[in-house]
């Protein structure tokens, strides 16, 4: 139990970060007069591998490696005294995915921490498995040291009542690669941010992202990379759907080069895709340049409607409409779920795609 | 046995401040084995024609009836339509990002037939069939008319017309955009499928060039959405020596 005496956090709405947030609906989490407690349900669900230890640290005298700024991150350091750390030691190359499971059930807005730790050369896969109904604010510090690889993969698979509030941060050391996958697929207000920084030359950020939102769903994303060294990369690719009423997205990104960011080369994509009338869908690219010295900077963002001649063409080869539908979008999504590259899970994504549409109907 | 009957066949589209009326009355009967060449001039209602009879939503029908064995075709679906043995190969196969031609080619067979291909059977009948159409086993794995050249999408298209076996096809522009070998390989499909099944057609084209490899039964001339004359095959040889010229007015 935590009580806080500042409130200074709490925002108003008027904020470039949040203008876009139903803060009404953010379950307490940010409200300063409600009792929030820790959360620690995440759990390996397989044995360790040799060289993985997960392990719960204290808080106190732990040091982070960045400032944050979002409220919710912010409010979870105070809150949280126990953090879980993930680390692969040196050289230690892990093949099958380490999967972390979240349980949800909580019924007072928790609070938690995780670091990931990848040690020089070190390569892994991390599944974040996030279930049930929550009401979370989350952070997850991912620090990536020299030569390591990491891929990252966030499933929010929620419950439709939760609230998740999370600050994804990751600092990329010389030559070490983050492949990032964050699933939105369920929840009632689900706000990601996305972060990256990095802390060496020739290390890169591939995002990739997924979201469907359907009736009243908020599903937001807040990308931000902040190119802060020379010859970096990083590439950004979100794609969304929407459908029912209300169903809303927001996906923002922001790519600052700097000035000693030589050699930069960063493009991001975003594309959403709208089922119904009352969806919206908002996409706001922004890309700051403080340097010419630079292979390539772009960005592109769109939004389209459902292409019905993509769907007379099914049909007209026998194929009902509502499975014609569903391998339209199965298509759209395959992009991004083939490259999770583990099929059990692109195909559990894709069943709870399929379900949530039908709900849309009714 | 099957016939497709298009009686006094009327259809309009949406434009701008109302509707415009493209096929002003078509009559025409096409039963199993038969084949039928609709030529005429770009912008005569050829197409139209097809994506009526097949369903596209932007065309209204306004006058006239369809039926497929007596049934009504007009009533169904697109899908039942398909299923009730009706294939359209276009003139502009639309691209379906993401969905792979297997899984497609798939999808679209267990729905006509019905029920599931068996796996084992199956994988060998699309390899076959795609064999005969001289096409590259990987194209399997490529995703619908995504990339595809204009060969490959009127392939893909005739690969579909013999897995899905259909009672009645209507061909629109087939020809068009392939060269000499890509025409010769698409025909030999299409005879192919007519020999095995006793498939009725519905030859849409401009040219006479396709009517060498598919031999039509009768051949009908469409301008200003209707048919204007009716012959033999020898119809098809004045077409070509004097164009349309003579069923335009101006
Ligand atoms: N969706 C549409 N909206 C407006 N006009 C159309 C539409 N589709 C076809 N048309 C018009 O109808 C006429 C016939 O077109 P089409 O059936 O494509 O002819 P063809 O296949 O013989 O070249 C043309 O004048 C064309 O411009
Ligand atoms: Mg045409």
């Amino acid at each position: 139990m935590s009580t806080l005496t500042t409130n200074y956090l709490t925002p108003t709405g008027r904020e470039e970060a949040w203008r876009f947030t139903p803060l009404h609906r953010l379950g307490g989490l940010l409200d300063f007069d409600v009792a929030v407690i820790e959360g620690q349900s995440l759990a390996p669900t397989n044995s360790l591998p040799a060289g993985v230890t997960f392990s719960a640290i204290a808080a106190d005298g732990f040091e982070s490696e960045y400032q944050p700024s979002d409220a919710a991150v912010i409010r979870g350091r105070e809150v949280v005294s126990q953090i879980s750390l993930l680390k692969v030691g040196k050289e230690i190359e892990v093949s099958d995915p380490i999967f972390l499971q979240r349980q949800g059930g909580e019924n007072s807005p928790s609070f938690s921490r995780l670091v990931i730790s990848l040690e020089p050369h070190s390569r892994a896969t991390v599944v974040i498995e996030n279930q049930g109904s929550v009401t979370l604010g989350e952070e997850i510090e991912i620090r990536l040291s020299a030569g390591s690889n990491l891929t990252f993969i966030s499933l929010q698979e929620w419950e439709r009542d939760a609230i998740h509030m999370a600050g994804h941060h990751a600092i990329i050391g010389k030559d070490a690669a983050l492949t990032s996958f964050e699933i939105s697929v369920g929840g009632s207000l689900v706000r990601l941010l996305p972060t990256v920084e990095y802390s060496g030359p020739g290390s890169s950020a591939q995002l990739n992202g997924l979201y469907f939102a359907t009736n009243g769903q908020h599903l937001e994303n807040r990308i931000h990379v902040d190119h802060n060294v020379p010859l970096a990369k990083s590439r950004v690719n979100y794609k969304g759907a929407l459908a029912g009423e209300n169903a809303r997205s927001v996906w923002i990104g922001d790519v600052y080069i700097r000035a000693a960011a030589e050699g930069t080369d960063t493009y991001e994509l975003n594309r959403n895709l709208l089922l119904s009338d009352g969806a919206r869908a908002d996409s706001v690219p922004n890309l700051e340049i403080e340097t010419g010295e630079i292979v390539g900077a772009g960005h592109a963002s769109t939004t389209g409607r459902f292409d019905d001649e993509q769907l007379f063409y099914l049909q007209s080869r026998g194929v009902p409409a509502d499975i014609a539908r569903k391998l339209v979008i199965r298509g759209y999504f395959s992009e991004i779920l083939n490259l999770i590259g583990i099929p059990s899970i692109s195909e559990r994504l894709m069943d709870r795609i399929d379900t949530e549409l039908e709900k849309v109907g009714e | 046995m099957s016939t497709l009957e298009i009686k006094n066949l009327q259809v309009s589209v949406a434009v701008e401040g109302g509707f415009t009326e493209i096929l002003k009355g078509v009559d025409l009967t096409i039963r199993s084995g038969e084949t039928h060449a609709i030529m005429g001039p770009n912008g005569s209602g050829k197409s139209t024609l097809a994506y009526s009879v097949a369903g596209h939503p932007k065309y209204t029908v306004t006058g006239g009836s369809v039926t497929l064995d007596g049934v009504d075709v007009l009533a169904m679906t697109v899908d039942e339509r398909a299923r009730a043995g009706l294939f359209l190969a276009m003139q502009y196969p639309v691209e379906v990002p993401g969905v792979s031609v297997t899984n497609f080619l798939r999808t679209a067979v267990t729905a006509v037939r019905g029920e599931a291909p068996k796996v084992r059977t199956w994988v060998g009948e699309v390899r076959e069939a795609m064999k005969a159409l001289n096409m590259d086993a990987a194209f399997a794995e490529r995703n619908v008319n995504e990339g595809f050249s204009g060969g490959e999408k009127k392939r893909h298209e005739i690969l579909q017309l013999e897995l899905l076996k259909p009672k009645i096809a209507i061909l629109d522009e087939t020809d068009s955009g392939l060269d000499v070998d890509a025409l010769r390989i698409v025909s030999e499909g299409v005879n192919r499928v007519k020999e095995n099944s006793d498939l009725g057609i519905m030859l849409i084209t401009h040219y006479t060039r396709i009517l060498r490899y598919i031999k039509p039964d009768f051949v009908h001339v469409f301008a200003q959405g209707r048919i204007v004359e009716e012959g033999g095959p020898e119809l098809a040889d004045k077409l070509e020596e004097n164009g349309y010229a003579e069923y335009v007015t101006a």
